[in-house]
């Protein structure tokens, strides 16, 4: 596989499936861009097979001198490899989402959405910064028509807000890059992440970059746009936003924030770790009043993206490694959640609450897989995010016990909103006519719920497989930052194992 | 130094002036039936020109060679770079004006023969090497522009502009003048390298007045805040070609002449105007960006976006480096295909019968009914607002590297996050094509010139041209270096 450009191929299929949508129609564009989708996953999975874990940090990479001030420099490595994974990995779903609720101007919402994936592949991928930023940025585009023509009533507002929000915070960002380029003398992203910013330039780089990542994340206080843009996106917008948009910001302070800024990074460790604390109780408590289905999960969509940064700023291998895997979690199951209210969204036009209940007793499918999904959001143990949330909380306890007390209780919360929200659609009386005569999932829905059930459960049994790849990265990552990082406040003392001969006395005495 | 070279080194310039002498002698006798062969013959005394610039530009001209009639003009590689985009957007104007005003019986041969001049005004300007040619330039094209604007005759509106375009220009002429003079006074001497060498000391008080005359003067020609309020009203009043016309070739014209004249003429003493230039700059991003937000007519808009865009290529200027220089080419380029390119889809805004639309009302929903059409305007307006991975960002890219390289932070974090301004009504032009329920207003259709025209400026500033990058920036280098050598 060395020398093949598998990288520069999965932006390839993508991007000739979505000029080829423009041009043909509604039937066959669904067609070609499943197919196309299909080919990614299989390309993705290819690349999974042939990722050499323990190996060189940085595989697949390719370079090639196209461009004037930048390079067309790909390359990944484990945590890049796990987030390219999820966005191959819900495509296909999402065009299975969009199948037959989508009816107008179906070729142009292929087309943007397989330029989405292009987009996010390539963020993932970039191994130049003005690459990077050229990805990164670039997919506003495509999300903004999304929202705005195929979303629902409010749509311009949401996309207005989502577009502006996410530029402002970006083009903050870009005026560092530029002064990054300039101080190291260099675009490469590996580079760059073992230069050594003076201290004082730092904090303000860190900032630059915070202020774009934070919204992405998105981060207490600039977290409103989620919730308008999930409301009013279609079902598969939501699950691409969820899923794959919100890791933009987590896989930015884990690329750049952290490697690149060690020394301002743990400066406003309290800073991030105040905001969420705040975004996990408070988001929390909001969530619990919605009464949209769809606004409920984005709320704790910026909960759970709020553990994802505490993780991250604790600074260990736990942390760092358990916000990794809620991100991947969170991107299964939030899509998943997405898509059950897509599901019932499809058949009765409403996002209320109230206007459905007792689905259990007519949909029983539907509300097993909701059931599942509800439970992993919780983060019930045998499901992806009980290891996220273990993991990242642990690594948070190590670093400060009060944030780790108080990101707990969203988990607590947590496990009230999404029980509660279980508790008012699937069981209970059925109150309304409509919602109980409503068929359960056909064969479309379940080969798109089905598949994320299981990744769901793998990931919860047996993680290994997706720590593996990460664990070598996620170390160098500790290593390059452990030389500014303080000491926690928990003291952990690893513990004596009891004496063999005791051991073995107490089992005689017995 | 002989006539010989010297008019070896003007063969573009002569054959604009004889071309347009020509045709207006065959204007006169032909009347208006002559109005298409003059037109197409216009067209090829543009390409002529074009094509004999273009090797000095690809060869990086520069040195005393390309100095001519005893330096009053300068034929390098910079000035051939702003003179390749000059005639290519008047050679665009000519394409696509005769079936704009054949429709209002208005297409008369003197249009192209204006545009000619024009052109060949600003030839003039951007090769000045000496005041006294500068301001030769710039009256030239100044003098067919006011005409140009007040094309129309019947029209007021066209009228109106053309008067006020007058006015303003001709103030704007007066107080250039004065600062031409105060130089010329205070340093003895009308040429550029001249008065670098004698404020190369310092500069005295009367030679700092004729500086800020002489840049307000040349604010008015690029349209920058607060000398722009001539601008929306203009665009807006003039016939359309003439308002892409006016848009895109004078606008490279004056940019280039203003960087000329600040880095050849003041480089010794850049402190003194880049304090002006900056304020310039920031000023017109930041009023272009909110003037343009409560417009509802499509020119108006363009109009405040083309002063909004004046400000970034400003910040190139205002860092007073070659980089600087190099990077103002770069964003010029792609500015030209934006406005081209804009100006040509507005002009594909027809009714049934042919009529222009140019409000927003008229074009709600215009993705549903015109796709093609829709898909090409939302990309040159992303571009506009500089969103990557189209071109538009590419220009801020090298426009906002050249100031970080030159330390000017608060001038590009300001700039930058004022762009985020004019993002919002750049989105509202999405919105209203994209988002809006159809009103399929826009039914006429375009001939094949206009739509090669919006295609190929559509290419120009679509990802695909990242791979010209490395090209284009070679060619702008040597460029900004041939101003490098003569300063």
């Amino acid at each position: 596989m060395t020398g093949f450009p598998i990288l520069s191929l999965m932006l390839l299929v993508p991007f000739v499936a979505a000029i080829a949508c423009f041009v043909v129609a509604a039937k066959m564009a669904r067609s070609i861009a499943l197919a196309a989708t299909l080919i990614n996953l299989a390309l993705g999975v290819l690349l999974w097979a042939n990722f050499d874990i323990g190996g060189a940090q940085w595989q697949f990479t390719e370079r090639a001198d196209l461009f004037a001030g930048f390079q067309w420099a790909l390359g990944i490595d484990g945590i890049a490899l796990m987030l390219i994974m999820l966005s191959v990995f819900l495509m296909p779903i999402c065009i299975g989402a969009s199948w037959t609720s989508i009816n107008k101007r179906v070729g142009e919402y292929m087309a943007a959405f397989l330029f989405m994936e292009v987009l996010m592949i390539g963020t993932f991928a970039a191994q130049d910064l003005f690459l990077f930023y050229i990805f990164f940025e670039a997919g506003l585009i495509p999300m903004y028509l999304i929202i705005g023509i195929w979303g629902g009533d409010d749509r311009i507002y949401a996309s207005y807000k989502f577009f502006l929000y996410t530029l402002l915070g970006s083009v903050l960002m870009f005026i560092a890059m530029l002064w990054m380029a300039n101080e190291a003398g260099t675009t490469d992203i590996p580079t760059l992440m073992a230069y050594d910013f003076p201290a004082g330039a730092q904090t303000w780089l860190w900032l630059a970059f915070f202020a774009s990542f934070a919204v992405k994340m998105p981060m207490w206080p600039v977290h409103t746009w989620l919730p308008a843009a999930h409301v009013q996106a279609p079902t598969a917008g939501s699950v691409i936003l969820a899923g794959v948009l919100l890791k933009l910001g987590g896989y930015g302070f884990i690329r750049f924030s952290l490697p690149m800024f060690p020394e301002a990074s743990v400066q406003f460790m309290w800073l991030v770790f105040s905001l969420s604390m705040v975004a996990v109780v408070v988001t929390s408590l909001i969530a619990l009043v919605q009464h949209d289905m769809k606004k409920l999960i984005a709320y704790s969509s910026v909960a759970h993206m709020a553990i994802v940064t505490a993780g991250l700023f604790a600074f260990n291998v736990q942390g760092i490694e358990g916000a990794m895997m809620v991100m991947l979690g969170h991107g299964l199951v939030s899509g998943a959640l997405f898509l059950c209210v897509g599901v019932i969204y499809d058949r009765l036009h409403t996002r209320e609450i109230d206007r459905y209940g007792g689905l259990s007793i007519n949909m029983p499918k539907y509300a097993l897989f909701f059931m599942l999904f509800t439970m992993a959001s919780v983060g019930l143990p045998g499901t992806s995010n009980f290891v996220g949330e273990f993991l990242s909380l642990a690594g948070i306890y190590k670093m400060s016990s009060t944030v780790a007390f108080v990101c707990t209780t969203g988990i607590i919360l947590g496990a009230a909103y999404m029980l509660y929200l279980y508790r008012r659609v699937a069981f209970g009386e059925q109150k309304n006519a409509d919602a109980a005569a409503m068929p359960d999932l056909d064969m479309r829905e379940w080969l798109m719920l089905g598949p994320i059930a299981a990744a769901v459960l793998w990931m919860g049994v047996y993680p290994e497989s997706f720590l593996a790849p990460m664990r070598s990265d996620i170390a160098a990552l500790e290593a390059r930052i452990s030389r500014a990082v303080p000491e926690g406040d928990a003291h952990l003392v690893i513990g004596e194992p009891a004496p063999a001969e005791e051991e073995a006395e107490h089992g005689e005495a017995h | 130094m002989d006539l010989t070279t010297s008019l070896g080194l003007i063969i573009p310039e002569l054959i604009l002036s004889f071309s347009g002498l020509i045709l207006l002698l065959v204007a006169a006798w032909g009347g208006n039936e002559a109005s298409k062969p003059v037109s197409i013959a216009a067209c090829t005394a543009l390409g002529g020109a074009f094509f004999l610039v273009a090797p000095t530009v690809c060869a990086g001209a520069s040195g005393p060679d390309t100095l001519a009639f005893f330096g009053q003009f300068r034929a390098d590689a910079f000035a051939g770079i702003a003179k390749l985009m000059i005639y290519a957007a008047a050679g665009a104007v000519l394409v696509v004006a005769p079936a704009y005003f054949d429709r209002l019986n208005a297409m008369r041969p003197e249009f192209a023969i204006l545009v000619l001049f024009a052109a060949l005004g600003m030839s003039i300007m951007v090769s000045a090497a000496d005041l006294l040619t500068l301001y030769i330039g710039l009256e030239l094209n100044s003098l067919a522009a006011y005409v140009l604007a007040a094309y129309l005759r019947d029209d007021d509106k066209s009228a109106e502009a053309g008067l006020k375009y007058f006015v303003l220009g001709a103030l704007a002429s007066g107080i250039l003048l004065f600062g031409m003079s105060l130089t010329y006074g205070f340093t003895g001497t009308t040429s550029f390298t001249g008065i670098n060498a004698a404020i190369a000391g310092g500069l005295s008080g009367g030679q700092l007045f004729g500086l800020i005359f002489v840049l307000a003067g040349m604010a008015f020609k690029i349209s920058a805040v607060p000398l722009h309020m001539w601008t929306p009203d203009v665009y807006e009043g003039a016939p359309t070609p003439v308002t892409a016309f006016f848009a895109s070739a004078p606008k490279v014209a004056a940019i280039a002449l203003l960087a000329r004249l600040s880095l050849e003429a003041f480089g010794s003493q850049a402190e003194a105007w880049q304090q002006v230039v900056t304020f310039a700059a920031i000023a017109s991003i930041v009023v272009g960006a909110l003037g343009a937000i409560g417009q509802d007519n499509i020119k108006r808009l363009l109009a405040f976006s083309s002063i909004n865009n004046v400000g970034f290529i400003l910040i190139g200027l205002a860092t007073a480096t070659m980089a600087g220089a190099s990077a103002m080419l770069v964003y010029l380029v792609f500015y030209v295909a934006m406005t081209v390119g804009s100006f040509v889809a507005v002009l594909m805004l027809k009714d049934a019968e042919g009529n222009s639309l140019e409000t927003f009302g008229d074009i709600k929903g215009l993705s549903s009914t015109k796709p093609a059409l829709a898909w090409c305007l939302l990309l040159i307006m992303f571009s506009l607002a500089g969103i990557p991975p189209l071109m538009g960002f590419y220009g801020k890219l090298v426009v906002f590297q050249a100031a970080v390289q030159a330390d000017l932070l608060a001038l590009a974090v300001i700039g930058i996050a004022s762009s985020v301004i004019g993002a919002f009504y750049y989105l509202k032009f999405i919105k209203v094509m994209f988002f809006d329920e159809p009103v399929d207003r826009v039914q006429g259709t375009s001939d094949w010139a206009h739509w090669a025209l919006l295609i190929i400026s559509t290419l120009v500033i679509s990802p695909i041209a990242f791979l010209g990058t490395e090209w284009l920036g070679n060619l702008t280098d040597m460029a900004a270096a041939a101003l490098a050598v003569a300063g």
